[in-house]
Parts: C-alpha cells; sequence; structure tokens
C-alpha cells in the first residue's frame, strides 16, 4: 500500500540519527531493522551499488560523510528515481543549513540565501 | 516518491516559521534537545546510551504529569520524549500528553502536538479515537495553518471507523481557494481511499477535477490515488490515457513552472509517475498503447543521458514500452537504452541495466544474446547484489539445454549467501528448474539434494513436498520411474552412511520416506542395512522429534524378517514411553505391524501410493463401533469448540490441553493413511517448528502486501515477431549434435570476436556458449516451437484425461463423417476423407437491419449445418437465383467455381467449395487447398446479377489462425455475372481440433444502401500437418526436448502381424505423418504443424491396441491430433 516502508538515517557505528516508519512495527522490530539495515549497508563497498535487497523488500541507500541515508521500498519500484529522492532530501537539508548553523540563524536575507544556493549549485 | 520530497517541502515552512514567531523555541545551543543530542553523540558504548535516556525519560516523566507544567513547557517535553522513541526507547507515558497538548496549545504547541501524536501513535492505537474531536474542530477552523495540520495528521493516520466522521470536511476542502489545502485533502483522500475505498466511492468525480486542477502539485497528488484505482481495475480508467499522455507532453515539453524542475530536469518524480500510469493503462490494450507511443518516444527523446534522474526516468519509460502492447521502433529505441545501461562503467546503472533486461529477456531473447559478455563479467561481480540479479536473469533463460550450467551457477551463489530470504528464493527456483529441465536421473537427484541441504530448513515446505509427489506419482514411463526411485534409495543410503549429522532436518524427513518407500527396488540393498541406518538416524541428538516420526513410519514399511522385527522390536520399546504423543503413537504403530505382516501388507501396501487414496471423511466405516459404544453408555462426541465452550461455561479446572490433544490423536492415528508422514508435515508444520514460525512471524508484518512476481514466467504472449527473428541469432554450443556444430562454428566465425583472444576471455566465451545454448536458436536447431517452450522432462501425470476428450466429445456430436468430395479433377488420394468443411451460416453479432436482410436472403441464419446439410442446401440457393442449372445435385457449385481456382494452386488437394453464405445475387464460397508448406483458403464471390458490386471489403479473422492475404491488392468491385477470388494464408496459432476463420463482407449495390454480411469456415487442424521428416536420432533428441504429451490406446486396423504396419500406413496416408522407423511391435511417427511445430507420436502394440504417445512443444498439438488419428482410424 505505500511505497515507501521506512526511511532511516544512521551513523556509520549503527547510532540512528533519524527514522521514520511509513508501516507498522512494534518496538522490538524497529530496533532489529535498525540492526539489520545498519548490518547489511555498512559493509558494501563504496564500488558497490547503491541497492541493497533487504528481506523481501529492497533498500536504496546514499552515503554522505558520515551518514548513511536509507529508504526502504518494494522490489519492484524504481530505485534511481528513490536514489535521487534522498539526493533531493539532502539537497534540501543544505537549504536549511545555509539558514541555520550550528543552531544560530545564520542567514535572513531570503534573497542571500537564494544567491548562496545558486552559488552552491553552480559548483556542482 | 514525492511524498518524501512533499513531506520534506512542506515542512520547510514550518521550520521557517520557527524563526519568525518571537520567542519560539530554537534548536540553540542552550535548547534541552539540544543538550540532550549533544549528550547522546559524545557517549561511546550503547550501554551509556541507554543509561542517559532512562534518565532523560524519566525527568520526563516527572515533568509531563506535574500540574504546574505549561503547555510550553510540554511542548518541550514532547520533543525530546519523541526523539527517545525514534532512538527505540519507549516512552508511552507521554502520549495522551501529546494528544492533549494537540488539543489544547497555541499553533505551535499544537503542531508539535500534533507532530509527536503522528510519530508516537500507530494506525490502531486506541487513543486515536481521542484525537477525532480536535483533528474536527481544526478542519473548520478559519486558520489556515490548523486545517492544514488536522489535514497532514488525516493523511498520515485516522482510525477507519470514524472517517465518515470528517469526510465531508474533507471532501468540501477540495474546493478551498489555497492550493495546498486541495492538496492535502487530496491526499488525505488517498489514504481513505487505501484504508476504506468503499468510503469514498462516491467521489471519484471528484478525483477528476483534482487531476485537472490548475495547480501542478495537486494534480501530482491526484495521480497516488489513480495509480492505486489503475492498478486495480485498468479496465474502469482507460479514458483518461489521453488526459494522462496530455499531462506529460506538457510536462516533457518543460511547460510546468521552473519550481518544479531537479537538476534542470522537469518534475522528474511526476514524470515516473505518469510512466506508470500509461503502462497499467497500456498494458494488453493495442488501442490505448496507440495513443501513448508519441509521447513515449519522445520522452525517451527528451531524457537525454546525463544525470541519475534521468535514466530513472529512462528506466520507468523502457518499463512501460515493453508493458504496453509492443511498437517495433519504440522497442529498437528501448533496447539501446537498456544496452546503454548495461554497458555503462556506473555500477548503478549497470544493475538497473539488469533489470531491465531480466524483465524483458522473455519477450526478447536477442537482447541477453547481444550481452552475453556483460552478463558472464556481471556472474562474477564482487557485489553479490549485481550478482543475484544477473542470476535472476539467467533464471528467465534456462532452457533443457542450458539448465545444467545455470544451475551450477546458482548453487554456488547458494553455498556462499547467508541471507536467509535469498537462499529461500533461491532455492525454489533452482527446484523449479531442476523439475522442468533435469537432463538425467542422476542429476536432478544430485540437485535436488543440494537443494535440500543448502536450503534446509529455511526453504518453501512445498519443495520436498513436491519433490516426494513427483517421485510417487510418477510419470511417463514406468521403468524410468523405477530408475528414478532406485538412484534416488542409492544417493540416500551413501549419504547416511557418510554421516548424516550436518543434514537439515527436512532433507532427513525426505530421505526416510523414500527409504521406507522404494528401498526396495535396489536389490543389492539389505532392508537390515537401511534399518539400521534409520536406528542411527533416531540416536541422533540432531534429529528432531519431528524428523523421528518420519524415521518411525519409514521403519515401520520396512521391518521385515527377523532382523527387522527384533530391531523394531528394541525402538518401538524405546519410544513407546516418549513424552512426545506423535512418537509414540508411530512407535506403537511399529510395534503392532511388525507381529502381524498380514496386517502390515494391507495397511501399508507397496507401491500404493500411486493410487489416489479414498478418503472417507465421514468415518461411516466407525458408525458401528459408535452405536455399540453409545449403547454401552458411552458419552456422545462432541466437537472440541463445543467442548471448549461448555468448559468455559462451567468456569471448571481448565482441561484445554486433554481437549486438544484429543482431535490431534484422533487425526494422526489413522493408520491406514498411508501418507501420513507428508500429512504429518502439515500438522506439525504447525507445531513442531516453533522456532521458524516465530522467525516467519517476525517477517510477517514486513511482508503485508507480499512480494509480488514481478517478472512472470510468461513475458508479453502477443509479441511473437522479434521472438522468431531472434531464430536466425546463432550461438556456438558444445551440446549441439556434429552437423548441428558445423552450422554453429559458421555463424561463430561470422561473429566480429577478434581472432586471438586472451586465455580467461575465452574461458569466458565457453561459458557464455554454454549459457545462452538454445537462446533464441531453437527453431533452427530444430523445428522446435516458437516462443513458448516449456521442455519439461518430470512432468506430472494428469489426474483426470484432460481436455482431449473433452473437446471430441464436443466436436463429435457436430461432425458427421462426411462423403468426401473432391472435384475428380483435383483427385488426390493421399488427403480426400480427413477433409472436412464445416459450414457456419451466422450472424449472431450483426446489427439487427442485417440479420433481417440475412434471415430474408436465404432463410438459414444461426444455424450450424454439418456438410451434409450443405450440399442438400447449396443447390437450392443457387437454383434460385438461377445461376446454375447443374443436374448433379452434388457438386454444382464446384463444377463451376472450380475453373477460377489460380494457377499455382491446381493441382494440389483441395476440399470441395462449400457455399458460405449469400445476399441476393452475391454468393460468396471457399475452399482450402494443401500445399507442401502451406495451407490456403480461397473464397469466391459470384455475382450473379447483371449490375456490378462496388466499394466491396472483405476481412476474415480468427482466433486460432494467423490469416494474411495473398493478394496484392484487394479486391473492390466484383463486375456482373463473375468471379471475383481472393486468397489467404492460413498458419495456427492455436490449435483445436476444428479451428475456424470468420468474415465479414461489406459492399454496395449498384442500387442501394451499404451492406454486409458474415460467415465463417470451419476446417479440421489435420489439413495442417505435413509430414516431418527426422532420423530415429534426431526424434530421440527432440523427444526428450518435449513438454506436453498425451497418451491415448487405438483400435488397431486388424488383428493379425502385419497389423502395426497397416494402421500406421492408414494414419500416414490420411493425416500426412511421416514414419520414421518401425521396429518389430513399435513404430515411431513425426508430423509438423504448419508451417513448423513438430508433433511426435510413439506407437507400441499393447493387448490387442495401438498405444500411443505424443509429444509436442505445442500445449494443445497433441490433443487435437491424437483425436484426428481416433477419426482416421475409424473411417477407415
Amino acid at each position: 500500500m505505500f511505497r515507501i516502508r521506512f526511511i532511516l538515517i544512521q551513523n556509520r557505528a549503527g547510532k540512528t540519527r533519524l527514522a521514520k516508519w511509513y508501516m507498522q512495527f512494534d518496538d522490538d522490530e524497529k530496533q532489529k531493522l535498525i540492526e539489520e539495515v545498519h548490518a547489511v549497508v555498512t559493509v558494501r563497498d563504496a564500488k558497490h551499488t547503491n541497492f541493497v535487497e533487504f528481506r523481501n523488500f529492497k533498500i536504496i541507500y546514499r552515503r554522505y560523510a558520515g551518514l548513511y541515508f536509507c529508504i526502504c521500498v518494494d522490489v519492484t519500484d524504481n530505485n534511481l528515481a528513490y536514489l535521487e529522492g534522498i539526493h533531493n532530501f539532502v539537497e534540501v537539508y543544505t537549504v536549511v543549513d545555509e539558514m541555520f548553523l550550528a543552531g544560530e540563524i545564520r542567514e535572513t536575507s531570503q534573497t542571500k540565501v537564494l544567491k548562496q544556493l545558486l552559488m552552491l549549485q553552480s559548483l556542482e | 516518491m514525492s511524498d518524501v520530497v512533499e513531506k520534506t517541502l512542506t515542512a520547510l515552512p514550518s521550520l521557517l516559521s520557527l524563526d519568525s514567531q518571537p520567542g519560539a523555541a530554537k534548536l540553540s545551543s542552550t535548547s534541552k534537545l539540544g543538550n540532550l543530542i549533544r549528550g547522546i553523540t559524545e557517549l561511546t558504548s550503547k550501554h551509556e546510551e541507554e543509561k542517559l535516556i532512562q534518565r532523560e525519560l524519566t525527568s520526563i516523566k516527572e515533568q509531563v504529569s506535574s500540574p504546574n507544567t505549561s503547555m510550553r513547557q510540554m511542548k518541550e517535553l514532547m520533543v525530546r520524549a519523541t526523539y527517545c522513541e525514534m532512538l527505540g526507547y519507549e516512552a508511552s507515558f507521554s502520549y495522551i500528553h501529546a494528544i492533549k497538548l494537540a488539543q489544547q496549545g497555541t499553533a505551535l504547541e499544537k503542531r508539535v502536538g500534533y507532530l509527536a501524536v503522528s510519530l508516537f501513535l500507530n494506525e490502531d492505537h486506541e487513543l486515536l479515537l481521542l484525537l477525532v474531536n480536535t483533528v474536527l474542530k481544526d478542519l473548520q477552523s478559519t486558520n489556515l495553518i490548523e486545517v492544514c495540520m488536522a489535514l497532514t495528521v488525516v493523511s498520515q493516520m485516522f482510525p477507519k471507523d470514524m472517517i465518515p466522521a470528517i469526510l465531508p470536511l474533507v471532501e468540501e476542502k477540495l474546493n478551498h481557494p489555497k492550493e495546498i489545502i486541495r492538496r492535502k485533502a487530496v491526499l488525505a483522500l488517498y489514504k481513505f481511499y487505501q484504508i476504506a475505498p468503499n468510503q469514498v466511492q462516491h467521489i471519484h468525480n471528484k478525483f477528476r477535477k483534482a487531476l485537472c486542477d490548475k495547480d501542478p502539485g495537486v494534480m501530482t497528488a491526484s495521480l497516488h490515488i489513480y495509480l492505486q484505482m489503475i492498478k486495480e481495475n485498468p479496465e474502469g480508467y482507460k479514458d483518461l490515457t489521453a488526459s494522462v499522455v496530455t499531462i506529460l507532453k506538457q510536462v516533457v515539453g518543460g511547460k510546468l513552472p521552473m519550481d518544479f524542475n531537479y537538476h534542470s530536469v522537469p518534475a522528474p518524480w511526476l514524470q515516473i509517475q505518469l510512466l506508470r500510469i500509461l503502462s497499467l493503462l497500456g498494458k494488453n490494450d493495442h488501442s490505448t498503447s496507440e495513443i501513448m507511443y508519441e509521447v513515449l518516444d519522445e520522452s525517451l527523446r527528451r531524457a537525454e543521458m546525463n544525470h541519475n534522474i534521468t535514466y530513472a526516468i529512462l528506466y520507468e519509460c523502457v518499463k512501460c514500452i515493453y508493458t504496453i502492447h509492443p511498437k517495433s521502433e519504440l522497442l529498437e529505441k528501448a533496447a539501446k537504452c537498456i544496452g546503454n545501461f548495461v554497458l555503462s562503467q556506473k555500477i548503478n546503472l549497470k544493475y538497473l541495466g539488469l533489470k531491465a533486461l531480466t524483465y524483458v529477456v522473455q519477450q526478447d531473447p536477442r537482447l541477453a544474446l547481444q550481452h552475453q559478455m556483460t552478463i558472464i563479467e556481471c556472474l562474477d561481480h564482487p557485489d553479490l547484489i549485481i550478482k543475484r540479479e544477473t542470476l535472476e536473469l539467467l533464471f528467465r533463460i534456462t532452457n533443457a539445454q542450458n539448465v545444467t550450467v545455470i544451475v551450477e551457477k546458482m548453487l554456488e551463489f547458494l553455498r556462499i549467501s547467508k541471507d536467509d530470504y535469498t537462499t529461500t528464493d533461491l532455492v525454489g527456483k533452482v527446484a523449479e528448474l531442476a523439475e522442468k529441465y533435469a537432463p538425467d536421473n542422476e542429476w536432478f537427484i544430485e540437485t535436488m539434494n543440494t537443494v535440500f541441504s543448502v536450503g534446509g530448513d529455511v526453504m518453501q515446505p512445498d519443495i520436498p513436498n513436491s519433490f516426494l509427489k513427483l517421485l510417487s506419482e510418477g510419470f511417463d514411463s514406468v521403468e524410468e520411474d523405477r530408475k528414478l526411485r532406485q538412484f534416488a534409495v542409492d544417493s540416500y543410503v551413501s549419504l547416511l552412511q557418510g554421516g548424516p549429522g550436518k543434514l537439515p532436518q527436512r532433507f532427513l524427513q525426505v530421505i526416510s520416506w523414500v527409504l521406507g518407500e522404494y528401498s526396495h527396488l535396489s536389490e543389492e540393498l539389505d532392508p537390515a542395512t537401511v534399518l539400521s541406518l534409520l536406528s542411527k538416524l533416531l540416536d541422533s541428538k540432531n534429529t528432531s522429534s519431528e524428523t523421528k516420526s518420519w524415521v518411525l513410519v519409514a521403519m515401520t514399511k520396512l521391518c521385515e524378517g527377523r532382523a527387522g522385527v527384533s530391531v523394531a522390536r528394541e525402538v518401538s520399546e524405546t519410544y513407546s514411553s516418549s513424552l512426545d504423543t506423535a512418537l509414540r503413537q508411530r512407535a506403537q504403530e511399529l510395534q503392532h505391524l511388525s507381529q502381524d505382516s498380514e496386517l502390515r501388507a494391507r495397511v501399508l501396501p507397496r507401491d500404493a501410493s500411486r493410487e489416489p487414496l479414498e478418503v472417507d471423511s465421514s468415518l461411516s466405516f466407525l458408525d458401528g463401533f459408535v452405536s455399540e459404544a453409545l449403547a454401552a453408555g458411552a458419552a456422545p462426541y462432541k466437537p472440541p469448540h463445543q467442548r471448549q465452550e461448555e468448559l468455559a461455561q462451567e468456569k471448571a479446572l481448565s482441561l484445554e490441553p486433554y481437549g486438544l490433544s484429543l482431535p490431534i490423536s484422533m487425526s494422526s492415528c489413522s493408520i491406514g493413511d498411508r501418507q501420513s508422514p507428508t500429512l504429518l508435515s502439515v500438522s506439525s508444520g504447525l507445531s513442531g517448528d516453533s522456532i521458524e514460525l516465530s522467525h516467519k512471524g517476525g517477517s510477517a508484518t514486513l511482508k503485508l502486501d507480499g512480494v509480488k512476481r514481478v517478472w512472470g514466467r510468461e513475458g508479453y504472449l502477443s509479441k511473437r515477431e522479434s521472438v522468431e527473428e531472434t531464430a536466425q541469432v546463432e550461438v556456438p554450443s558444445p551440446l549441439r549434435s556434429p552437423s548441428q556444430q558445423g552450422e554453429a562454428d559458421k555463424s561463430h566465425n561470422q561473429t566480429p570476436t577478434p581472432t586471438p583472444t586472451p586465455e580467461p576471455e575465452q574461458e569466458k566465451q565457453q561459458l557464455a556458449s554454454s549459457l545462452f545454448v538454445g537462446l533464441g536458436s531453437q527453431s533452427s536447431v530444430c523445428l522446435m516451437g516458437k516462443s513458448d517452450l516449456t521442455n519439461q522432462r518430470f512432468r506430472r501425470k494428469a489426474r483426470c484425461p484432460g481436455t482431449s476428450s473433452g473437446s471430441s466429445e464436443i466436436t463429435s456430436n457436430s461432425i458427421v463423417s462426411p462423403p468426401s468430395m473432391v472435384d475428380s479433377l483435383l483427385y488426390n488420394n493421399l488427403l480426400d476423407s480427413n477433409i472436412t468443411s464445416e459450414l457456419d451460416l451466422a450472424s449472431p453479432q450483426s446489427p439487427p437491419q442485417l440479420s433481417q436482410d440475412l434471415s430474408t436472403a436465404n432463410g438459414t441464419c444461426d444455424v450450424d449445418l454439418t456438410d451434409r446439410d450443405v450440399t442438400a442446401n447449396n443447390p437450392s440457393i443457387i437454383r434460385d437465383n438461377g445461376v446454375v442449372a447443374a443436374e448433379d445435385p452434388d457438386k454444382p457449385t464446384d463444377l463451376c467455381l472450380s475453373s477460377h481456382l489460380p494457377a499455382e494452386l491446381s493441382g494440389l488437394s483441395r476440399s470441395e467449395i462449400t457455399a458460405l453464405c449469400s445476399h441476393q445475387s452475391l454468393h460468396l464460397s471457399a475452399c482450402h487447398v494443401q500445399g507442401d508448406d502451406s495451407l490456403a483458403l480461397v473464397v469466391f464471390i459470384l455475382n450473379s446479377s447483371d449490375s456490378d458490386v462496388q466499394q466491396m471489403l472483405l476481412q476474415l479473422d480468427s482466433d486460432q489462425l494467423e490469416v494474411s492475404s495473398v493478394s496484392e491488392s484487394p479486391v473492390q468491385e466484383v463486375r456482373g455475372d463473375s468471379v471475383v477470388v481472393c486468397q489467404y494464408s492460413l498458419t495456427v496459432k492455436r490449435p483445436s481440433v476444428l479451428v475456424e476463420v470468420c468474415g465479414v463482407m461489406s459492399f454496395m449495390c449498384s442500387v442501394g444502401t451499404p451492406q454486409s454480411v458474415q460467415f465463417s469456415y470451419k476446417l479440421p487442424l489435420a489439413s495442417f500437418i505435413r509430414p516431418l521428416t527426422v532420423s530415429t536420432e534426431e526424434y530421440g533428441t527432440m523427444w526428450l526436448a518435449f513438454s506436453h504429451d498425451t497418451k491415448q490406446n487405438l483400435t488397431l486396423m486388424r488383428e493379425d502381424r502385419e497389423s502395426l504396419t497397416a494402421t500406421l500406413n492408414v494414419l500416414k496416408n490420411k493425416l500426412q505423418l511421416h514414419v520414421v522407423e518401425i521396429i518389430g511391435m513399435e513404430g515411431i511417427v513425426a508430423c509438423r504443424l504448419l508451417p513448423d511445430q513438430p508433433c511426435l507420436m510413439h506407437c507400441r502394440i499393447n493387448a490387442g491396441t495401438l498405444a500411443v504417445w505424443l509429444r509436442s512443444p505445442i500445449p494443445d498439438l497433441p490433443d487435437c491430433l491424437i483425436y484426428h488419428c481416433q477419426r482416421a482410424l475409424q473411417e477407415h
């Protein structure tokens, strides 16, 4: 019924940074899933694909520095679309970063934020 | 996907609003949440984290329950509680406070309350009911933000039963001036549709309005609903195709606002969604597919290969193109696209390419051939996921020729794979392939041994079950069955001798059953040896009690002779005091039956499993016993549920375990049930394997709607052309016969491979040739069929006679053996009497005025006439119109029309010309002509008036036949008093005893309005049969490769020594079969169905009848052919 089963952001040590569940699990199950995902994802080489089969689903993950962004979806879903979805999500994150930094408001002028972002985009 | 993006985007403004609201708590370095997070990140061990969070939770708990906590503080507490909950620590005490916060707080506090609720609770949580009123209130609020929040929480979770309470309010929001509200309302309705589709049925047309919304966001949201609805019922939404195409066109053309661009690609996720919808709509629907070709082409063109997201679109496009009705240009482009993917250096793209290839390979094996070297490389890729996908691809192209290599590769992978899910899946596939394509007994048993040892106790239980069923039911020949079983026995004995310690329980169960049932087949095997091996199993610590039951049953079957009895006594003594009731039961059986060999022979007869078991489910044979017991004062039987109810009512001491154990032991003590181990496995699968059960239970929630088998075994069936094309592609193969090898070598040399290949490269090529053998080259190897080749070696016997008798029953009523009426000029004694034509003067579907016309014309509408009737009617029709005044009532039309037969067809054998239908002065007749490699249908149109008939259009169509016109230009007019001839070539698509062509002819008489007539023409399948010249060796290889078979006994022609030859000669003459060889009492015969579908026949004289066995790669062909053989012999 739901396309995305859960989103997990973990660090390399397997600590959860963000977890969002779109399916019902009880707490033990969640914990088990988190551990399993961590075990499956962290062993993978940078040269490997960004996709892993996981139980009867698949996980699409992307690593940004020390953080793993993982999305669990149906096996039939379009892998790349989700991979880019993660990236989009991270890009939005950078918007937040432009505005707030280290817990402080950094920039309030919308036009300035936009300019900064455009500059960043041109760097890519 | 867009859900995530959407949610992030909607979350953004609220994040931003944090800062616009004065006094709002920011995630500053001084905030408590900030401290908590920092504290956690600084910790090194999990244990410390636990301690810290427990401390945190205790303090939160204290504060929330204190009456002095303000709403603002509460908000802060909720944020921390959610964070702890997210990290996996329970904070259930805060749930109710979150709801309160959502109810009572100001806008921001409310927001946090809603957020906490949506993170804390799940759909079925009972506290959610407390939220309904709040939602209701907020939906009616004039504050946009409050409405927004309410809609957000509703689209995340809402109790199903309460939907009617808020539905009208949500519906109303569809007309809200703000697009954000409209969009959220649509998403909320999507949620309702998911959890309670019936409740939103009445607003389906409002969804349409959302689809046409001027705001792209609202439109996008509505696509979720449509995708879901179209998936469930594609037929109901075909009319949307044009709209979806238009939307996609606009998106691709960049008509959306720039804000929707992602890396300068216009709304990529929207494009993907639209493509998905299109593929659902266009699947198996030619005319709908027609509408989308253009936009698909444009999508392919626009999506330049430069960024991941465009690849994502391309992948979806390719899938769509291969799902909808095929169009060759698009397929070509899509194939090229897949090629780019597969060859890409980027690993993600390569993976996607493999996935796409797997999706399309059954329709287009040529593609796999093109990329065989890449596939080989992927097979050894360090990334397991790539390897796994490659195996999936290979699984799809497995045939009888490459099965050993592919299965070996799969088993190799299985040995290194540690993931249970992969093992379960792959083991199932290996078992499927082994059953289907096993080249010989040894290989089959050995492969299954590996399957059982590797798959162990994680494999699907139906694998061992169907394996045992296969062994016990047997297949085609008694001798083969015996060999297979004997080989299995030998193999298992040596396995047990080698030490059974490591073997999984399921495998041990299979072994015990087979040994018990069939070890007598192996003559040099002493039953005592088997018994001692089995009793060793019983003693092993690793053997589960379920397996022990199997072993005991096997021993019961084997305990013959003095040695047997003593072993049996020993064993049964040990286990008759076992705590396990099932084991005790088995031990008792063993004890009794080992002492009474007569009873044992009756209860457990040898080879009895071949007989269908008759189960008297009412247990009527016990009636006498029951009545006696009742008479003696026993209490009447009560079903378990009734007993438990009574127990509950009495509130007496709970005797539940006893109550339950009764029926179980009842069912398992059915000693007479020879197959009880198999049955037992069903019940013990529930009770015994509790570990496995809990394991499954753990995953059960993840499986919610199951993993669909997306890539079906059969590809796109209507796409035959490309398969035919692939027939030209040759693959070198070491497995072919020398003459074919020669051919293959030639073609191999033609392929541009650099001659000096390095060693590893050569190895790869060798592997390639063994993997891709038989792919697409089937029809050049022999005459094997086109697409659906399932060369099943181990085909189960059909329990019931199947379709052959059914269809012959139906048709035999309508076919009256026709008198052969063949034009003397074209007389051909080979092919006379088997041509039966049936005439169908019917127009049931024609418009009313038309059928009236018809009935006034000849008054024989809707009448199915046999040949005899036709010959009786023909003259009258024709004479009425005064065309022919022939004296001979039998062949009036023939004589007159046969002279119009096309020159190239004269001299060939043909059927008599039969009238099809008439309309005033226009008469249609037809006959079929059998060429060496073709069957032509000739339609004669006779205009007997002086005025011309114009704008004539003749269309033929058939479900079972492929009809193609031979004439260059379609005939458009028939001059007065003349005959026009149309010629068609027919080939069989779907064999059936009689095949039928339906036709419509529309025309305009010189005076009057457009007219049309309908007709149909039936011809026997036998007219498509031609001899197939093969050698005995070729026959042998083909025989093994074909999977569809049928057996029947036919009557012999004579009762003497030459009876076989005589009978085969009759068949040869009447049906154009080729007699390959006759040796003693056996004969082999081959024929083909035009153009090149082979069918082989094996005949043996057996007890005064001719036992005929037909095999073919085409499903219904053997059944149809046996019918015609029967008729041919009857008529003789």
